[in-house]
């Protein structure tokens, strides 16, 4: 099979504490080994560029039926971005929703090989699976909405956490997922009814449960599980003025789950859940309280959720907030219930640097990357497309690494933004090294990705190769070139294969969807009042609800054996 | 100062944003000759399709003799000098343009200055459906400049209408005025149904009938006298009716008191 060697590049390997020594990297059959026949292998000159292991995205919707509505929804959207195709590429359009196939190209020509769908109501697991197919060039996974599922829920409720742990076993398995997602625990069930909940102690209508118990039984299932991601937590409140509260709350309440050195739990878009203030007149960043708390507790990870100022929109399981965004904006907008398991919602936004909202928003996200100081805890994402669209990363990259980009970038936002902005003084500038953590070393560490992430021998040969000479190039002042190189990556490889050159996709490749298969002691059984349930409550009937085998293009198994 | 003509009559739609004054400014001809247009899925030379000739410096910057029905997108975001189309006009005219004049003798298609910010567009005939309106989906409409219209417009004209002035001196399909929240549309004769739905800032005068009143428009008193514009005002008594109350909205509805006796026995008691 195919050798490859990429010779003499200067090396990024956080996982295994390698920081851009000039070394060779040798891939054969897909995989990282130690050494190939350098006569027989393929050689790719890297000197004087960075090699990095292929990017790991731990968040970003790109399948599924939200996706899809929003696509529907923003015919203006697509028009301002349509994408010909080439000998080798397909057409598709942008610009905050991509189809599919612009989807992978676009991720590709930025070095990543590896994206998390976080955001998957059960019953859209086929129409999910269907469009990850249809994604090129990238592994998948995609995490469903467990939070307010109802079975989940009367489990929780009776206090059975095994039966609880199976259930959730038997949900992976059928919806082909690979962690637990919770969006405002308790919140979509009470949206149901026209309600929310408003603190981690509120009661769920109809069960008598409290969103801080969801969190911590989930927590605690996702452990006697054995999954390989933490839960991945979308807070209570999120979005709205005084939710740091709420945030350290539900931090403070997943110190109870015990844990074994690994993360208990993950919080995603830690932006949208960091604001202070009690109205959105008097809005301001809460990064500093937040960033404290997390300097001193190692129980949890976290990404960004950074705002780029564009024209995007947003999408979420969190229909009351997307309520709240409707009566803000005034803009269309489309919300949903669906059935026993979820909400959604979906509506344009528009950040822009004009308003201080949004330009504070920009700075939370920015604060918190900054002021956290172990780069394993927090993640580069933007909440595809919720705070702006993944293809911007290398924007974010250049803000992260250049003090004199974001000032730039600051010095052209609304007045407001800039005077309450902890921006100015915040002199910290990640190195390459750091870069690779938050892009893909501590995503998929957090992700339990053995074989991602990094480019030890076994791992798979997914690798990322910039444009950058950290010897000559001081990415810091010349952080245009920098982002110019993270946006058009020299080479992509995934799995031993070149799909990217000079940021041109040069290859087609199908990448694999990776799903959890979870060995449980006793397997929940599916009998009869299970099936009951199925006809009394859902439009679909029990057997035509699973994922069945033939529906996941390139499967990845991934088999655990819990401990319950 | 160039004249095109075209050579054929098109049967598949023709996109050429390269007709546009900015583009063919400084050009000789053989280079406007050879700039590309599309005509259906195949790339082509503007001369494959038109004949051009360079005439009287005087003379508008593009005139157009002959039926153009078929080609889209002429003088797309334009900023100066002027188009006279001799001729129906296809979509997408003069949208997103940003100064200069347009004139149709003749009909128009589509999307008529859809978005546009600054400039006029003349059409001395009938305009299609969505005059000035954006693209679907969008709700940037247009911001600055003047149409009038000496014809009917379609359905969905001036939606989304942000600045400037809509004169229209026929009638107005349906949905006229969608979602505007600022400018000024003026229909010297009658206007369709739903007209001014979701309005929320702005003016709609209509001299004409209306088909109906939305019920989300509530009267708040007469007035004998509107101002279009700088130059010009529509003569009353007019019903001002504000809206649209379901989006909160505070546009102003003028129609005309005299051609509408069926709306007497409704609002005049609350006036």
């Amino acid at each position: 099979m195919t050798e490859m060697i990429i010779k003499n590049g200067f090396v990024f390997d956080p996982i295994n504490g390698i920081n851009g020594e000039k070394m060779d990297i040798c891939i054969k059959n897909g995989k990282i080994v130690e050494s190939v026949n350098e006569h027989k292998a393929k050689k790719i000159d890297a000197t004087g560029l960075t090699v990095m292991p292929g990017a790991v995205d731990i968040h970003t919707h790109i399948a599924g039926g939200e996706v899809n509505t929003g696509r529907m929804v923003r015919p203006e959207d697509h028009i301002k971005d349509v994408v010909r195709k080439t000998a080798i590429t397909r057409s598709g359009t942008g610009y905050s929703i991509p189809s599919t196939f612009v989807t992978g190209y676009r991720y590709s020509k930025m070095g990543y090989t590896t994206v998390m769908n976080p955001s998957m109501a059960p019953l859209g697991a086929k129409h999910t699976h269907e469009e990850l197919n249809d994604i090129p060039l990238l592994d998948k996974a995609t995490f469903p909405l467990i939070g307010d599922w109802w079975f989940v829920l009367e489990y929780l409720q009776k206090g059975d956490l095994t039966g609880c742990a199976r259930h959730v076993a038997w949900m992976m398995e059928t919806t082909k997922g690979y962690a637990i997602k919770i969006v405002n625990p308790g919140g979509l069930e009470s949206w149901g009814f026209g309600n929310n909940v408003h603190s981690i102690d509120d009661v769920v209508p109809n069960f008598g449960i409290t969103p801080r118990e969801i969190m911590c039984g989930l927590a605690k299932v996702n452990k006697m599980l054995n999954l390989p991601h933490s839960i991945h937590l979308h807070t209570n409140n999120l979005g709205l003025p005084g939710n740091y509260v709420t945030t350290l709350e539900t931090m403070k309440a997943l110190e109870s789950v015990p844990t074994d050195g690994k993360p208990v739990g993950h919080i995603t878009h830690l932006q949208f859940s960091s604001f202070a203030g009690d109205s959105w007149g008097n809005m301001k960043s809460a990064a500093e309280e937040i960033s404290k708390y997390i300097n001193n507790h190692n129980h949890m990870t976290f990404d960004m959720g950074q705002v780029i100022f564009s024209d995007t929109t947003t999408m979420t399981a969190d229909g009351p907030f997307e309520y709240v965004l409707y009566q803000l904006s005034g803009h269309k907008w489309v919300n949903s219930d669906v059935e026993t398991e979820t909400s959604g919602g979906i509506i344009p936004m528009h950040y822009k640097r004009t308003s201080a909202v949004n330009a504070i928003q920009w700075s939370i996200g920015l604060e918190l990357a900054l002021l956290i100081e172990d780069p394993w805890k927090m993640f580069m994402t933007t909440d595809h497309p919720n705070a702006g669209p993944f293809f911007a990363y290398p924007k974010i990259m250049a803000w992260l690494i250049s003090n004199k980009a974001r000032m730039a970038t600051l010095k052209r936002c609304h007045k407001k933004g800039q005077k309450k902005s902890l921006l100015p003084s915040i002199k910290r500038e990640l190195s390459l090294y750091e870069l690779a953590v938050v892009t893909r070393a501590g995503q998929a560490k957090a992700l339990g990705l053995k074989d991602k992430g990094h480019l030890g021998v076994g791992a798979d040969g997914d690798v990322a190769i910039y444009n950058i000479n950290p010897e000559t190039l001081d990415i810091a002042k010349k952080y245009r070139t920098a982002r110019r190189a993270f946006g058009n990556a020299a080479y992509t490889i995934k799995d031993g294969k070149v799909v990217v050159k000079d940021g041109e996709v040069v290859q087609h490749v199908d990448g694999k969807t990776m799903w959890v298969n979870v060995q449980t002691a006793d397997p929940v059984k599916v009998d009869a009042d299970m099936k009951l349930k199925f006809k009394k409550y859902w439009t679909v009937e029990y057997e035509n609800y699973p994922v069945s085998d033939h529906y996941v293009k390139v499967s990845d198994q991934i088999h655990v054996k819990a401990s319950v | 100062m160039i004249v095109l003509t075209p050579l054929k009559k098109f049967e598949l739609p023709v996109q050429a944003e390269s007709i546009n004054p900015d583009v063919f400014q400084g050009k000789s001809v053989d280079e406007i000759a050879s700039l590309t247009v599309w005509e259906g899925n195949k790339q082509k030379q503007l001369c494959d399709l038109f004949k051009i000739e360079e005439t009287a410096v005087e003379a508008p910057s593009i005139t157009i003799n002959g039926d153009v029905s078929e080609v889209r997108r002429i003088g797309q975001g334009m900023k100066n000098g002027e188009i006279v189309i001799n001729g129906n006009a296809g979509m997408h005219l003069g949208e997103k343009m940003a100064g200069g004049k347009i004139t149709v003798n003749g009909n128009t298609s589509g999307w008529t200055g859809s978005s546009m910010k600054k400039g006029l567009i003349e059409i001395h005939g009938d305009a299609s459906d969505y005059l000035a309106s954006p693209y679907r989906g969008s709700t940037e409409g247009m911001r600055g400049g003047k149409i009038i219209v000496d014809g009917n417009v379609g359905s969905d004209s001036g939606c989304c209408l942000r600045g400037g002035v809509i004169k229209i001196k026929g009638n107005a399909g349906p949905f006229l005025g969608f979602n505007i929240t600022d400018g000024t549309i003026h229909v010297e004769k009658n206007a369709g149904a739903r007209l001014a739905a979701n309005m929320t800032g702005g003016k709609i005068v209509v001299s004409g009938v209306v088909a109906d009143i939305m019920p989300t428009f509530t009267v708040d008193g007469a007035k004998a006298k509107v101002k279009i514009d700088d130059t010009e005002s529509a003569q009353g008594p007019f019903y001002v009716f504000l809206g649209d109350l379901a989006e909160k909205g505070n546009g102003k509805l003028f129609v005309s008191k005299a051609s509408n006796p069926q709306l007497g026995p409704i609002y005049d008691k609350y006036l």
